[in-house]
């Protein structure tokens, strides 16, 4: 059994958020909570869907372990790149968090109607941010089993 | 905006377990972790979809804020439980955690397939179930904004 982030294995987490600074704040906050995660950023629903697909400037893209996706995005909103990854054979068992400052009840319905594995608040308080994002790290990266990486060739464990 | 939990409401978990030893640790755990938790107790697949579906003597079950599920279950494995609660278009906003013993790679993907939430590994060590129960607490319960109840 491989234990991720162990033996020097990455955690790699795909962060789809188009503001710079809360793309820096997350970093900077994983950077806290778990050194060996290795955070890839993409800044608009269509580049979200590149990397998750491996195509173009992504083609080398690794397959995420955990994706967190804001709702309110350019190009492809959330919703749809929430539908996309879990009506896809391939992407759906990737965990995908909805990370967002929407609080409103639509949008927390809907997101579960798309099968979003949850739905946190993005808070405003930085101290409240850094806490947050130890919790998806305490919970999701420590405590949850994920599915396995493709990667790994069976017998080699 | 209701805040569960709060206000003196109570938080409804639909348990699903048919080991009435995991069922006590269980509800011990979560008296500990938070006592607004009201754990409601399925003990086999077939009386989980009673249950949910609000059929013969769960007529007037509440709707669970938060399904723990386990994988080996009696009448109905539930397997065939996650897979119809992620296809009822009422049931399937309900977060289902895998709660199972299984570390098994195929059951893990196979539930992540059928849309589960996540998916945890029960340990057998006491303390370290005690504070999985916290996790989930800590995590589901308080982190995540939850489906209103409708």
């Amino acid at each position: 059994m491989t234990i991720i982030g162990g033996k020097g294995i990455p955690i790699k987490v795909l962060l789809i958020e188009d503001s710079p600074g809360d793309v820096r704040l997350t970093r900077e906050a994983f950077r806290t909570a778990n050194p060996s995660i290795h955070l890839h950023v993409a800044s608009d629903g269509v580049e979200a869907m590149t990397f998750l697909r491996q195509e173009g400037i992504h083609m080398n893209a690794p397959r995420p372990d955990l994706i967190l996706l804001d709702l309110n995005l350019p190009k492809m909103d959330g919703r749809e790149v929430l539908a996309r990854i879990k009506e896809d054979d391939l992407l759906k068992t990737i965990p995908t968090v909805i990370l967002t400052t929407s609080d409103a009840e639509v949008d927390i319905a809907k997101s579960y109607q798309l099968q979003a594995n949850c739905y946190l608040n993005k808070p405003v308080q930085l101290d409240a941010f850094e806490n947050l994002v130890k919790s998806i790290n305490d919970f999701w990266l420590t405590e949850v089993k994920l599915p396995k990486t493709a990667a790994v060739p069976s017998g080699k464990m | 905006m209701q805040i569960i939990g709060n206000n003196g409401v109570n938080i409804e978990v639909l348990l699903v377990e048919d080991s009435p030893g995991d069922v006590r640790l269980t509800q011990e755990a979560f008296h500990g972790a938070n006592p607004a938790v009201h754990l409601n107790i399925a003990a086999d697949g077939a009386e989980a979809m009673d249950f949910l579906n609000r059929e013969g003597k769960h007529a007037r079950a509440p709707r669970p804020d938060l399904i723990l599920l386990d994988l080996n279950l009696p009448k109905m494995d539930g397997r065939e439980v996650l897979a119809k609660i992620k296809t009822h278009s009422l049931l399937k906003t309900i977060p289902t955690v895998i709660l199972t013993t299984s570390d098994a790679e195929a059951d893990i993907s196979k539930s992540y397939q059928l849309h589960a939430n996540c998916y945890l590994r029960k340990p057998v060590q006491l303390d370290a179930f005690e504070s999985l129960v916290e996790s989930i607490n800590d995590f589901w319960l308080t982190a995540v904004r939850l489906p209103q109840q409708s």
